[in-house]
């Protein structure tokens, strides 16, 4: 979870970026610019409403997958009383004066889990100003008050003389008010009313995604458009120093050749004659970054010693009581190290961009994540002002958190630039986008936990060693003043009863950069807190089900996500043939999430096999039930991947795997049957889209604890390890 | 440079290309038919998957010169609204969350039931496993196969 400090500062980023432009945020109260009598109806910046009935709405939020595209409008719907069936989803926007995120500080940025979060209570009142404006038409055209009126689905009813009039009708004559009328939470439908909000509606991308029709960033098509393709070096960040492109210009189609800050690309008529020039390029790269002498496993091994030495600086995460004096008089002190491999998003769609540049105006067609921060780079790179810039945020083929950076625009920008008035659609081979990949960070964890003689919990201190993401992302004397970094170093907050708790984080810098991967730290801090948990309880010969439950008497949404998961998976019934159950917990991305994992392990080969996993989620609030359900197995597959096979090798800064030969991920053969509860609670709603993951590789470790004795302590848990393991 | 004619979606076409250009980019940047997806560029994911002459290959590991006068379906040829089984059963089952390769899933399950219309869930395994889907939907894949077996 991001806290105010870290929103502040990301939102500082686009304020120093833009001189100001972005300081004022108007909320939904403001109107759009295209309100026109003789057009559409439009009652707020959110709605707009045609005679023939469609009513159109604006998803703030890109569509990676997590279905907000359906789960946001919905919500909005849900309080405008609007016939699901008729209502259509508007362009993403990239205006965030009007539709930032308002968890987010107003940027058009999705990330974190914060789309439903961040929007829910918004849009409701979007949704109810817009039925508020339509009822006091409705009430002016048949000259009776407007408190007689009710709604049902697309209709203003007067009951009281039998009178009804669609939304559409209504259309064809309303005017809206000025200023626009005032809502309030006490205008909202009571959830007991609810049509849509809990309901399975379908996912409204769903019907293009099975017949070719549906629009990524990479299917962008423009008269004129020409192809690039990009040569990078291997090791990130180097320079072309000397670059023979006499065989790549002499291919057919290519219009130009251009050297990148980091890269020499190649424009051509097609994305062939791109592809085949760029093969033929010849260039000898610089040596010169830090990142040549990185070799993860030696890397590893520093971090490891900076994590155990309290000596060293490193940034408060969490502080409650006093850890360092609770450990040093404690009857015993358990401690471990733990450790976690890079691991790379590999979304299905390359990352890609199209931009045309004409004259200080730039159109960038992609997926992307953040219309805002595509904004303050062209601004930059293109060197304009954000009014001439225009996202045009396609369907992302997969986002896990890569496509927040705008690496690849800044890339695709800078090739318009040297074609003006073109389109250029630059598409990344898939070696270049591991190549290029901000990757989950290589991180050392080191615990100390002070016991007393009952084996109670007195002090607890967590050590997270890496390299940082916002440092790569903010300015620098920003990150300095705020420090913390909740992507790399985050998730060491427990749900759990601890009266002395530290957490710190060290950032490590080697010259490989890093990035968010779907459940950001708390893929990794939730291994180490977890299995933790599982060791204590067995020092306190209790079972570490009832352990924690005992720890969790204060939350009892926790406690309730954690027994339902249990339940599900018949925890108490003692597996034969050779297999266990484990159990974790997760408090991260902003939802309770319990998983539980039937595993065996061969001893011979040392392979975990896990043959089912059952989850609990209490993300409040149910908007979708099915998409819910659906996130959670994807989030679980994510992380049973990062469990037990993704890693990727960096030997020399250059990346040891390119493609999916040698970077694995899961196939339907290894994906075990998945039974995921939803609870549901009058909560606000929180995310679904990556809390599946942290508590999936913590459930298999300790399964494999149980079966062998031995506890593992680095991801993935390959079989090389759980055959070392096992001595 | 080679012209090559064969059909497409029951169309005929003729494109001019180097013999060695991948049918994946003939199709998607050439002929504009945008639901067949790169992925990996190196028949290791699937996302790709057409069908010639009614067999499913991948379309990034096919030179535009194998095509010649043999018959390519892609996704938008698999039927002409939406009404294949397959295409209906990945509806109901909700099956596609960014969705990216689900043309490829579904041209690949297609092969499938056209030369064994009752797989089991093993066989269904087995023909599916080279095609990845990074969002993790192979048990809706599955189900969605199965409920047209």
């Amino acid at each position: 979870m991001l806290n105010d400090t870290h929103i502040q500062a990301l939102s500082r980023r686009s304020f120093l970026m833009t001189t100001g432009a972005f300081g004022v945020a108007v909320a939904f109260g403001s109107m759009p610019d295209s309100v026109s009598a003789a057009g559409p109806f439009t009652p707020n910046a959110w709605v707009t409403i045609g005679d023939d009935n469609i009513v159109t709405i604006v998803a703030p939020a890109v569509e990676m997958g997590q279905g907000v595209r359906t789960s946001l409008p919905l919500i909005l719907a849900e309080d405008l009383d609007a016939d699901w069936s008729k209502v259509r989803v508007a362009e993403t926007p990239d205006d965030d004066k009007i539709y930032g995120n308002p968890s987010f500080n107003h940027q058009l940025t999705t990330v974190g889990s914060f789309a439903v979060t961040g929007y829910y209570e918004e849009l409701r009142l979007a949704g109810a100003q817009a039925r508020k404006i339509l009822i006091a038409n409705a009430a002016t055209a048949w000259k009776v008050p407007a408190d007689e009126l009710t709604t049902e689905p697309g209709m203003v009813v007067h009951a009281k003389s039998k009178r009804k009039i669609s939304y559409g009708d209504i259309a064809k004559t309303a005017t809206v008010p000025n200023p626009l009328p005032e809502v309030t939470k006490a205008d909202l439908k009571p959830a007991s009313q609810f049509r849509l909000i809990g309901h399975d509606t379908g996912r409204i991308d769903v019907p293009s995604k099975v017949n070719g029709t549906a629009h990524y960033g990479i299917d962008t098509q423009l008269p004129g458009m020409l192809y690039a393709s990009v040569l990078y070096p291997h090791v990130q960040y180097e320079k072309a120093e000397q670059i023979d492109d006499t065989a790549a210009k002499a291919v057919k189609g290519v219009v130009k050749i251009v050297t990148l800050p980091s890269g020499v690309g190649v424009i051509a008529e097609t994305i062939d004659a791109a592809m085949k020039a760029k093969s033929l390029l010849k260039v000898t790269w610089s040596k010169s970054t830090p990142a040549q002498n990185y070799d993860s496993d030696r890397v590893l091994q520093d971090y490891r010693a900076i994590a155990a030495d309290w000596n060293q600086p490193g940034v408060e995460m969490v502080k409650v009581g006093d850890a360092d004096g609770a450990i040093k008089g404690a009857t015993k002190v358990l401690s471990a190290d733990y450790f976690s491999d890079h691991v790379s998003h590999v979304c299905m769609e390359p990352l890609n961009v199209t931009v045309k540049a004409d004259n200080g105006t730039i159109d960038i067609w992609s997926g992307n994540q953040s219309p805002s921060t595509m904004k303050i780079l062209g601004m930059i790179v293109g060197k304009t002002t954000p009014d001439k810039i225009h996202v045009h945020t396609q369907l992302l083929g997969g986002g896990f958190g890569r496509r927040t950076d705008g690496d690849d625009m800044v890339h695709a920008l800078i090739l318009a630039l040297n074609v003006p008035g073109k389109p250029v659609k630059m598409i990344w081979s898939r070696e270049d986008d591991i190549r290029n990949d901000k990757l989950r960070p290589l991180t050392a964890q080191h615990i100390e936990i002070g016991l007393d003689a009952d084996n109670n919990i007195a002090g607890w201190r967590h050590r997270i060693v890496n390299e940082s993401y916002f440092a790569r992302i903010l300015p620098p004397d920003l990150f300095a003043k705020i420090k913390q970094d909740i992507v790399s170093g985050g998730g060491g907050d427990m749900s759990y009863a601890m009266q002395n708790h530290r957490v710190e984080w060290v950032r490590s810098a080697r010259g490989i950069d890093v990035g968010a991967w779907r459940g950001i730290a708390a893929g990794y801090t939730k291994f180490a807190i977890e299995t933790l948990m599982d060791e204590i309880a067995a020092l306190k010969k209790m079972d570490p089900l009832a352990y924690r439950l005992a720890l969790l008497k204060d939350d009892p949404r926790a406690a309730a996500t954690l027994q339902r998961a249990a339940d599900m998976s018949k925890y108490t019934t003692k597996r034969d043939g050779g297999r266990a159950v484990g159990i974790a917990y997760s408090n991260a991305l902003h939802s309770h999430t319990a998983v539980a994992a039937e595993v065996s392990v061969d001893t011979n080969t040392g392979a975990i096999k896990v043959h089912h996993l059952w989850a609990a989620v209490d993300a409040g609030q149910v908007i979708q039930p099915k998409n819910i359900v659906a996130q959670m197995q994807s989030a679980m597959t994510f992380g049973l991947g990062a469990a037990l096979k993704e890693q990727l090798d960096i030997k020399g800064g250059v990346m040891q795997a390119t493609n999916f030969d040698s970077y694995p991920v899961l196939r339907m053969s290894e994906v075990p049957p998945m039974d995921v509860a939803v609870i549901a609670t009058n909560d606000p709603p929180t995310g679904i889209g990556e809390a599946g993951v942290p508590a999936v590789a913590p459930a298999i470790a300790n399964a494999v604890a149980q079966l062998t004795g031995k506890r593992l302590r680095h991801l993935p848990m390959t079989p090389d390890r759980v055959k070392q393991s096992l001595g | 440079m080679t012209t090559v004619a064969f059909t497409i979606n029951g169309r005929p076409a003729s494109v001019e290309a180097d013999a060695d250009t991948p049918l994946l980019w003939i199709v998607r940047e050439h002929l504009k038919l945008i639901g067949t997806k790169f992925g990996c560029g190196a028949g290791l994911c699937g996302a790709c998957t057409v069908h010639l002459d009614g067999t499913a290959v991948r379309s990034c590991q096919t030179q535009i010169s194998a095509v010649a006068n043999k018959k390519v379906t892609t996704i938008e040829g698999l039927s002409p609204d939406s009404s294949h089984p397959l295409q209906k059963a990945w509806v109901a089952m909700q099956v596609p969350q960014c969705g990216y390769c689900q043309s490829g899933q579904i041209m690949q399950a297609a092969d499938l039931l056209a030369k064994n219309p009752k797989p089991t869930r093993e066989q269904i395994v087995e023909h599916m496993d080279g095609n990845i889907c990074r969002c993790g939907t192979y048990s809706q894949i599955i189900a969605a196969i199965q409920s047209v077996a």
